[in-house]
């Protein structure tokens, strides 16, 4: 019964009360560094942009036998397919096939064809388990609102914060979020990940996640600097972060949990979102400690503590928002 | 905070007990009979089965007009004898230019083209037409709002023809919906290969009679003599028929079409039956013409052009040179459910093999089970008692998210099943929110009652917060995302409403029962 009523662990222990201010440098240049590399990347040599964003053809085809990949490589441009990619997917004699997207729809379902008996010629008894054609026309389209997701999913959340707590939280946790989002994006050019449209899902999903544990720190932050009306920023942050920080390592372990088993064993079409969440989980929450609050320690330094003790042309608005 | 009034506690239970309910119906099939019986749907990429996305094309629409005007505008000079020089539609533009012979005719003209210019629903509604010009150059332009007008109605009807064609290859339960301005998304469940329906959503099929001019030499090379057209014979692209352009009978004045076999020559042949209006037109253009060819234009292309032997008044005809069974099947099923008012594209396309289905399908609930599990064992570990308290509104979660999502007949897809795993994740944070807090109130030397109330009341905030901007997130990635993604969207907010409520309420209510039966001196944290 003992095991079923008291907790067994804590992820961080009471009374600690570590400097984290101390590495806001360091911990602003390595997260500049790591986003301005990313930035790098992105430009050399890119994302892998999926068939979503890129147009073409993909198809999963399961062999009977274990398959050559020259002999299907030969097969396929001896059928005229020299464009053909080809991708091995996790065993059981899976293969992925690409096609470059081809000009109008006649062409794509005689290429597509050619694929078929290509397949048949090397490895009879093949079974096709999926097939995906997007011409060019979708595909920039699925793009640009894919990124339009992306940029308007921010901008309301600059909005939402900068209406809860005052701007200079806002201006931190977007920051931060773009920030975020650029190291992912490096992760996704790093590891060749593909870039489509449940990559931006895995984005978005990591924005809101992330969002969610800066707002959790602000807001302590906030009910401190009305606590303690004299104790100095720095050391205020400090404070904030040490006693959320079971909160903060918490829910990271929980939804780091619940993704890991999705990139074990979800499948190809799911496995590489997990791992982008994966990544996003340990990006976010550390940037929360680490980026987020050193930006509002810079921007906050003078305003903050100013805003908060009483002052006689204070705006009403703002006590107003405060009392909140 | 934890003071349930009696009918509180009920409805609170109340609602997890209509969520069970609402989940039922996902475990047995739905009855035949049609009553309402909300559901989840398996996504194609569960279920196995094609998505086509097919884009109208537009240009066709306009073209098709510009031509019939230029055909009506040759008739009404023609009626009221006004010459002109030059004739023709200038596609790119939108245009029909006409050069007139005598500048004075000009008035003539334009009142000769009454139909064409004045609204045909009288004034307030729109005329198809903008006349400009000066001197003989008279230039008929297609308005804006008519081309607008004409091209919603060519996606509607699209749409209807592609699901009668659709509904009559028997294919069980086919999803057809309008997406953005032009395009047609239609879902087969259970449909590997859809080349056949592509090959039946590719055709217009509009069918045309027309005579024969004998005269004209249509393998000749030259230019087709003015108001005939040179067409290849269906599979025989050299071999050319001179059809006079003049429309005798149309295909859409058919009441049925009927694919069989002729029993003289055994080939496959496709028996049609005409309407009155098609009867008498059929009629009395074979009784004019005995002796004479009379040729079958489908798309373009002359399906047979047989002699006609005698009148045919009976209002029902035969169309030979089907080349195989499937062939006149098609060809019939085409006909009886009319033309494409314009042509139809596929931009996108995907299928899903049942085994690939199924493959996900387990995947996923692996996933499920291993992640719940993980994260219940955390929340035990970590907050003993009231990590129990969180587990059980994680199971009461689940259960409304299902019901929730059954009730709107979402669609679950293998994206949707990530959402949910991610959801449960992330729903626990709520818990640990107020679990922290009640801690450091009672750390803070407050009694247990005390410290309860305040971690909820002082977390209730923060839980706010953090779940309306992931919110945001997702509503966007619902607006702009399309297909499986939107389906993650849609668990991940339906998520995040239902964490509101069992993080929150639920879990509150357990901890209040607790402690009024147990009345602790000490909290478990």
């Amino acid at each position: 019964m003992r095991f079923f009523y008291r907790p067994l662990f804590r992820l961080v222990p009471d009374g600690t009360r570590i400097k984290f201010m101390r590495g806001r440098f360091a911990g602003l240049m390595v997260s500049a560094v790591l986003s301005l590399a990313s930035i790098g990347l992105f430009f050399y040599p890119g994302l892998r942009l999926g068939i979503d964003f890129k147009g073409g053809v993909v198809m999963e085809v399961r062999t009977a036998q274990p398959a050559s990949f020259p002999a299907l490589r030969a097969a396929l441009a001896g059928h005229d397919l020299p464009d053909a990619g080809l991708q091995a997917l996790g065993g059981k004699n899976e293969v992925m096939i690409r096609l470059e997207s081809r000009a109008n729809a006649q062409a794509t379902d005689a290429a597509v064809a050619r694929v078929h008996a290509a397949l048949d010629q090397v490895s009879p008894g093949n079974q096709v388990l999926s097939t995906s054609a997007v011409g060019a026309s979708v595909s920039a389209q699925l793009f640009r609102q894919g990124l339009m997701a992306l940029g308007l999913s921010l901008l309301m959340i600059l909005i939402y914060i900068w209406f809860r707590f005052e701007w200079q939280f806002a201006v931190g946790a977007v920051v931060t979020l773009l920030l975020d989002i650029t190291k992912t994006i490096g992760f996704l050019v790093i590891t060749r990940l593909q870039f489509d449209l449940v990559m931006v899902a895995a984005i978005l999903t990591v924005l809101g996640y992330s969002t969610n544990d800066k707002v959790v720190v602000y807001d302590r932050m906030r009910e401190n600097l009305r606590k303690y009306k004299s104790m100095p920023l720095r050391e205020l942050i400090d404070m904030s972060i040490n006693e959320t920080l079971n909160r903060t390592l918490g829910t990271s372990m929980t939804v780091f949990l619940a993704a890991l088993p999705l990139a074990i064993f979800g499948g190809s079409s799911i496995e590489d979102f997990a791992i982008v969440m994966l990544f996003g989980i340990v990006v976010g929450t550390s940037s929360s400690i680490f980026i987020a609050a050193p930006i509002l320690l810079f921007l906050g330094e003078k305003r903050l503590r100013r805003d908060t003790r009483p002052a006689k042309s204070e705006d009403p608005k703002k006590v107003q928002a405060r009392a909140r | 905070m934890l003071y349930f009034s009696r009918l509180k506690a009920a409805a609170v239970f109340g609602a997890c007990l209509i969520g069970i309910l609402l989940c039922l119906p996902n475990f047995w099939p739905a009855p035949k009979n049609g009553m309402p019986w909300p559901q989840i749907h398996l996504g194609l990429d569960l279920r196995g089965g094609s998505f086509l996305l097919m884009q109208v094309d537009m240009d066709a629409v306009a073209k098709e007009k510009l031509g019939s005007t230029v055909d009506q505008v040759r008739q009404d000079f023609r009626k009221s004898n006004i010459g002109y020089t030059r004739l023709a539609a200038d596609v790119a533009a939108n245009q029909v230019q006409i050069g007139l012979l005598d500048p004075t005719q000009r008035q003539a003209a334009i009142t000769a083209l009454n139909d064409l210019l004045v609204p045909p629903n009288g004034p307030g509604s729109l005329a198809d037409f903008d006349v400009s010009g000066d001197g003989t150059n008279l230039i008929l332009t297609l308005s804006k709002p008519a081309m607008q007008a004409r091209a919603t109605a060519a996606v509607t009807q699209s749409i209807e023809i592609v699901r009668r064609r659709i509904d009559s290859t028997g294919i069980v339960d086919p999803q057809i919906a309008q997406q953005g301005d032009n395009r047609i998304m239609v879902q087969l469940p259970g449909i590997t290969d859809p080349q056949h329906i592509k090959k039946l959503l590719g055709e217009t099929a509009h069918m045309t009679f027309h005579l024969v001019d004998e005269s004209a030499n249509a393998n000749g090379g030259g230019p087709a003599p003015i108001g005939d057209a040179f067409l290849p014979m269906q599979g025989d692209p050299n071999n050319k028929i001179a059809i006079q352009q003049a429309v005798m009978v149309d295909g859409a004045d058919l009441t049925n079409a009927q694919a069989g076999q002729d029993p003289q020559t055994g080939g496959w042949v496709v028996n049609i039956t005409f309407d009155s209006l098609g009867s008498r037109q059929f009629a009395d253009v074979t009784s004019a013409n005995v002796g004479h060819p009379f040729a079958i234009v489908l798309d373009n292309e002359v399906i047979s052009a047989p002699v006609i032997r005698e009148a045919i008044t009976g209002g029902s005809a035969q169309i030979s040179g089907s080349a195989n069974a499937q062939a006149a099947t098609d060809l019939a099923l085409l006909l009886r459910a009319g033309a494409l008012p314009a042509p139809l594209t596929v931009i996108e396309e995907q299928s899903v093999g049942p085994e690939l289905g199924a493959d996900s399908i387990r995947a996923g609930a692996i996933s499920l089970i291993v992640g719940f599990l993980l994260v219940i064992f955390f929340m035990a570990g970590a907050y003993g008692l009231f990590g129990w308290f969180a587990n059980i509104s994680l199971v009461a979660n689940l259960i409304m998210m299902m019901g929730i999502l059954s009730l709107i007949g979402a669609t679950l897809t293998l994206p949707g099943m990530a959402g949910i795993l991610l959801t449960l994740g992330m729903a626990v944070d709520a818990n640990i929110l107020i679990n922290e807090r009640v801690r450091e109130e009672v750390k803070n030397g407050r009694s247990p009652l005390q410290a309860l109330e305040a971690g909820y009341k002082r977390a209730y905030g923060t839980i706010i917060d953090s779940n309306v901007t992931a919110l945001l997130a997702h509503v966007m990635l619902f607006i702009f995302g399309s297909g499986p993604v939107r389906g993650f969207a849609v668990t991940i907010t339906v998520g995040i409403v239902t964490t509101l409520f069992t993080a929150t309420v639920f879990a509150r209510l357990l901890t209040s029962r607790w402690y009024v039966s147990r009345r602790p001196t000490a909290l478990p944290v």
